[in-house]
This record gives C-alpha cells, sequence and structure tokens, in this order.
C-alpha cells in the first residue's frame, strides 16, 4: 500500500532526465573544446608544434601550412596561450564523432601584392 | 622540518654505505620512523638511492651510492613493506638486492622482450636467467 | 582440505582498474595473495628526458584522472621550490579551492563504487548524480571536468569571478545538502554494517609499520594528513584531521565521508578569506638541484623527489603514489577473510591502479 504514492508521483511529475537529442544544455562559457584556426593571421612560426605536449601540430614555413591531429591532442590549450598573434581558438563544444581518423589541414594562400 | 617541500642539500641528507644501511634503517625503525619509499638516479657508473623517512611530518633521508654491477642488502627485514619498491628499482635500473623475501624477477612492469634496463643511460642486461641463449 | 588457486582479476566487475592477484583458498577462507601488477605501465617517469620541465606540467597531470590537479600542484611546488619563485597569495588559495573540489568528486566516486560492491546500484547512482554537480563546476571555471590544467609554474592560470564564486557556493549548499540525506542510507543500513564491521582490521602499529598512507592510515587512529605541513593557503585556514579508531572497513567508509563536508567546509572558509592580486608569477631561468615535494591527495601522500640539473630536460622524476603504499597494507588484510569479502577489501584502500603504475 505505500507503493500507491510513490507509483502516482512518479506517473504525474515530469521527467528526471534530459530527453537528449530533442533537449541540449548550452555548454559552459570557457569549456575547451575543438581547436580551430584563423589562417590568415597565423605567422607560420611553429611556437605552437614547440609547446604541445602531445606533438600533434605540423607547421611548415616553406610550404605553408599548418595541420592538427584531432585524435592525437589533449585539449589542453598550451597551443591557444602560447600563439604570439593569438589565431589559435577553442570552440565550447567538443569535436564530434566520426567513423574514421583524419588529420585537419590549413594551407595559407599567397596573399595579393 | 615540517615542512611540505624540503630542498635536498648537504645538510639534511645523511650519506651511508651499502653494509651499514641495514642497521641504520634499524636504529630509525626503533625511533618511530615511517619508511615512505626509495627513489634512484642514474649517475653514469653508479647508482644512486635514496630512502626517505617520516617522523611526524619530518622528512629524513639518507643517501646510498652503489656502484653498477654490485649487491646492495635489502631492508625487507627491518621494513616489510619495501620489498615492492625494491623490486621496481631492480627492473628499471638493474640493482641486485639481497634477501628479497618475494622477487617477481623483473616481471613486475616490464615484458620478456624489454632486454636492458630501461632507465639507465648505459643499459645493464636484465635478469639473466630469463634469457634462453643459445 | 583442498586448497584451490584462484586468479582475481585483472578484469572483473567491481575493479575500477585490472590488478591481478593469485589467492590461495581453503575451502573459501582465503589464505595467501600475491598481488601482480603491469597492466597500465606507461613509462610516464622516462618520458621526463625528452620533455622540457613546463611540458612535464600536462604529462604529470594524466598520471591519474581523479587526483589530477594534486599531481600538477605537488610537481609545480617542486620546481617552485628549486627556482625560488614565490606564489601570489590570490593563486594559493584558488589552488585550495580546486584542490578541495577535487577531495569531494574523488570521494564521491569511491563511495558509489563501494555501494555498487556489494549491489546497491541505486545508491551508487545516486551519488554519482551529485558528483555531476561538481563536474560542473569544474568545467565552468577551468574548462575540462576531468582533468583541470590549471597550474602553471609560479601560480595558475585562470581567474574565479565574484558571480562564479556566488553560483559555487550555491551549489556547494545543494551538494552538502544531498549528501546529509544519504548519510543514514550509507552508514547506518543493516546490511552494510553486516558486510563492513569488523571485516579488514589493520591496527595501529601495524599500519604504521607497513607504510599506509591517507584514509587507510587515519581509519586506525593515527592523525597524519600532510595538509597540516601548510602548503598553499592551508596554514591560515581551520583545519584538524579526521581520525576515527576502529581500523576496520566501516571506519575507512566513515573517514572518506567525514573528509567531504569538511572539504566543503575547507572551500568555504577559502573563499571568505580570499585576497585580490595577481594570478602567476613567472620566474625565469631552469632549475637545479634535488627536491622531495609532498601533497595529500585523496587517497593520502603522494611524494615527488625531482633532480635537474641546470638543463632543459630534468634528470629524473620519481612520482610515489598512495595507492603504491596501501598494497602491502591490503596483502595484510587479505589472509584470513572470506572469499566473497575480498572485493570489498580491495576497494576500502581505494585503489587507483593507473596512479601506481604511471
Amino acid at each position: 500500500m505505500f507503493m500507491t504514492k510513490t507509483v502516482l508521483k512518479n506517473l504525474l511529475t515530469k521527467y528526471a532526465t534530459r530527453l537528449y537529442p530533442f533537449q541540449k544544455i548550452e555548454p559552459f562559457k570557457d569549456a575547451k573544446g575543438e581547436l580551430k584556426i584563423e589562417m590568415e593571421k597565423c605567422i607560420l612560426c611553429g611556437v605552437c608544434k614547440m609547446r604541445c605536449p602531445s606533438q600533434c601540430i605540423s607547421v611548415d614555413k616553406k610550404e605553408k601550412f599548418w595541420q592538427v591531429d584531432p585524435f592525437a591532442c589533449v585539449y589542453c590549450g598550451i597551443c591557444v596561450e602560447a600563439c604570439p598573434v593569438k589565431c589559435l581558438y577553442q570552440e565550447s563544444l567538443y569535436r564530434p564523432p566520426a567513423d574514421s581518423k583524419t588529420m585537419v589541414f590549413h594551407v595559407q594562400e599567397a596573399k595579393p601584392e | 622540518m615540517k615542512q611540505s617541500v624540503v630542498v635536498l642539500d648537504a645538510a639534511n641528507t645523511k650519506e651511508c654505505t651499502s653494509e651499514n644501511i641495514i642497521s641504520v634503517t634499524k636504529k630509525l625503525k626503533d625511533g618511530g620512523n615511517r619508511l615512505i619509499t626509495l627513489s634512484s638516479a642514474d649517475l653514469g657508473d653508479s647508482i644512486d638511492i635514496l630512502y626517505h623517512f617520516d617522523l611526524d611530518l619530518d622528512l629524513a633521508d639518507i643517501r646510498v651510492n652503489v656502484p653498477k654491477g654490485k649487491k646492495t642488502p635489502s631492508i625487507a627485514s627491518v621494513y616489510p613493506c619495501a620489498f615492492l619498491v625494491e623490486n621496481e628499482i631492480k627492473e628499471h635500473f638493474g640493482v641486485d638486492f639481497d634477501g628479497l623475501p618475494l622477487d617477481f624477477a623483473g616481471m613486475l612492469y616490464l615484458d620478456e622482450e624489454v632486454q636492458k634496463t630501461p632507465f639507465c643511460k648505459i643499459g645493464i642486461n636484465r635478469v639473466e636467467t630469463q634469457k634462453q641463449e643459445a | 582440505m583442498a586448497r584451490t588457486v584462484l586468479p582475481f582479476g585483472p578484469q572483473h566487475p567491481v575493479l575500477p582498474e585490472p590488478l591481478h592477484l593469485t589467492l590461495t583458498v581453503d575451502d573459501e577462507i582465503v589464505k595467501e595473495a600475491i598481488p601482480k601488477l603491469g597492466y597500465v605501465h606507461r613509462g610516464l617517469e622516462k618520458l621526463a628526458e625528452i620533455r622540457d620541465h613546463t611540458q612535464m606540467i600536462q604529462i604529470v597531470e594524466r598520471v591519474c584522472g581523479i587526483c589530477s590537479f594534486l599531481h600538477a600542484l605537488c610537481y609545480c611546488q617542486g620546481i617552485e621550490a628549486l627556482m625560488k619563485a614565490e606564489v601570489p597569495p590570490r593563486a594559493k588559495y584558488l589552488r585550495v579551492v580546486w584542490a578541495e573540489l577535487h577531495r569531494i568528486h574523488s570521494h564521491l566516486l569511491w563511495l558509489g563504487l563501494f555501494a555498487d560492491a556489494f549491489g546497491f546500484e541505486s545508491l551508487f547512482m545516486q551519488f554519482w548524480r551529485i558528483r555531476e554537480r561538481i563536474m560542473d563546476v569544474q568545467e565552468a571555471t577551468a574548462g575540462n571536468r576531468v582533468i583541470i590544467s590549471t597550474n602553471v609554474v609560479g601560480g595558475v592560470k585562470k581567474d574565479i569571478d565574484k558571480e562564479m564564486e556566488k553560483w559555487i557556493l550555491e551549489t556547494l549548499v545543494k551538494v552538502e545538502k544531498e549528501v546529509n540525506q544519504l548519510k543514514t542510507t550509507i552508514l547506518d543500513d543493516y546490511t552494510v554494517k553486516q558486510r563492513t564491521v569488523g571485516i579488514g582490521v589493520i591496527s595501529k602499529e601495524k599500519a604504521y609499520e607497513l607504510g599506509a598512507a591517507g584514509p587507510t592510515l587515519r581509519a586506525s587512529g593515527i592523525a597524519q594528513d600532510m595538509r597540516q605541513t601548510g602548503y598553499a593557503a592551508y596554514p591560515e585556514l581551520d583545519f584538524t584531521p579526521v581520525v576515527e579508531t576502529d581500523g576496520d572497513s566501516y571506519a575507512r567508509t566513515v573517514c572518506r565521508f567525514n573528509e567531504i563536508l569538511q572539504a566543503i567546509d575547507l572551500v568555504r572558509q577559502a573563499f571568505a578569506k580570499m585576497p585580490e592580486g595577481e594570478l602567476a608569477f613567472k620566474p625565469k631561468g631552469l632549475p637545479s638541484g634535488e627536491v622531495v615535494s609532498r601533497v595529500e591527495q585523496p587517497r593520502g601522500e603522494v611524494l615527488y623527489y625531482i633532480k635537474a640539473n641546470g638543463k632543459k630536460f630534468l634528470d629524473r622524476l620519481r612520482i610515489r603514489t598512495p595507492t603504491f603504499a596501501n598494497i602491502p597494507p591490503l596483502l595484510e588484510m587479505l589472509p584470513g577473510c572470506d572469499l566473497a569479502d575480498v572485493p570489498i577489501l580491495i576497494l576500502t584502500i581505494d585503489p587507483c591502479i593507473s596512479c601506481t603504475e604511471r
């Protein structure tokens, strides 16, 4: 007989959980998520490559490319702080899941004279 | 010194030889000290072993220098909990301890395929009894 | 009487991390136990020879997920002592806040796993639901839920402003209320007491001699806690260690439960006394010398031995984690107990095998 009250309460109140993916919460403002770069500002100095503890960034000054391995990156944020021109930034959401490992590759186009 | 961070220098570290280490640790145990751990570092042609003791949050250290290839007595007869960390030092640095109660024969962390002690700059061959040499 | 040799682990539903024990059983009473480690050995101490001393902060944080901030704190304190750097007062208080939040979430995790070990799954889920509030606080203040990288040599990287402080204090009020609601369920329940009182007793002398650390030591009556030595901002906070005298599994549970409430109180004291100021003071140069640094992690006392010689890479980094020190007391507790009590006894020392084997 004691269970009736609990059963009725459970049937008549709202869900205790959130119905993901129909309801998503806002991520926190400073959360460290996906790593992105604004390639126009990059000066290809290579400081981010030297400071990375898992050595997942490759930069080449002659070929003018910047590449990161998002599956080796630990999202610690050291490259974001070390960049002298502040062209690296982190989104609030983690990178979406993928079914195969790919690299993120950016090439800097030659600036018009 | 009741400090949590202690910079080691000649004033607060006592030197000791391999032969005296058991009597020194016995004296420390009678004084109420607790063994924290052993640390080791590679000095080229010898291995430096540091014994850390604690009495009421005060740190005391003893340094022993063991040349490579020589045996040193194990303090497991005084402090029985030391067998685990002595096995680790034997595996990583190749120091042979005399009188270990439970000997893992170099298999505590590393596999059989690892032939040389990983932490020494010039590695010592590990465990001659394990390898089936032709 | 026939003796059987049973392998326990490395995969077991109750163990959070792989650990192997070879148990010799005589008709359901354990007679002997031999451990075997090495399933999660990553060789992180060797990496100190090829990464410079500021990159090592990131690597040292990843030795363990549950106590990661305290590993970085111990390492940074050692390097700061070698480079003779002064940490600003506001950074010391912020370090206390994050360290105590880590302690709360680690003990809540352990209480959940402990309830799961004897089949009380709904209590396990309740404790982890409370723990989610602390993870939200960590994500909002530092950016990550588990591996908070806010330590640098010389201070901290991120600040907590007044609005965030008010929200954290409100969250802690809710956490305290919900934890107190669960107190009678875990501590006064007849079934829980039958399975923990009198099981796995370690006497005071044995615990001291075998080198136990943390709640395993304090539940046997010895009041030793590294926070009494006064690192970070602890000298200015009011604090006494939590001590129990019985030395059995129930005493260890009570000890960890009371430490949660004490940690909430310490966070409130730290926020009330926090001064304004800058966050970090970056020292120049490279470290040289030898230093021993100790800090109180949720599981006990951790020791770092750092040897540097003025070059970019460190000479030797040695970490002794509290679970490594608690394995000999575990091997002392096991002989004489029932086979069904083995998972409970392994869990009462709070095993963090990835810390043990770095």
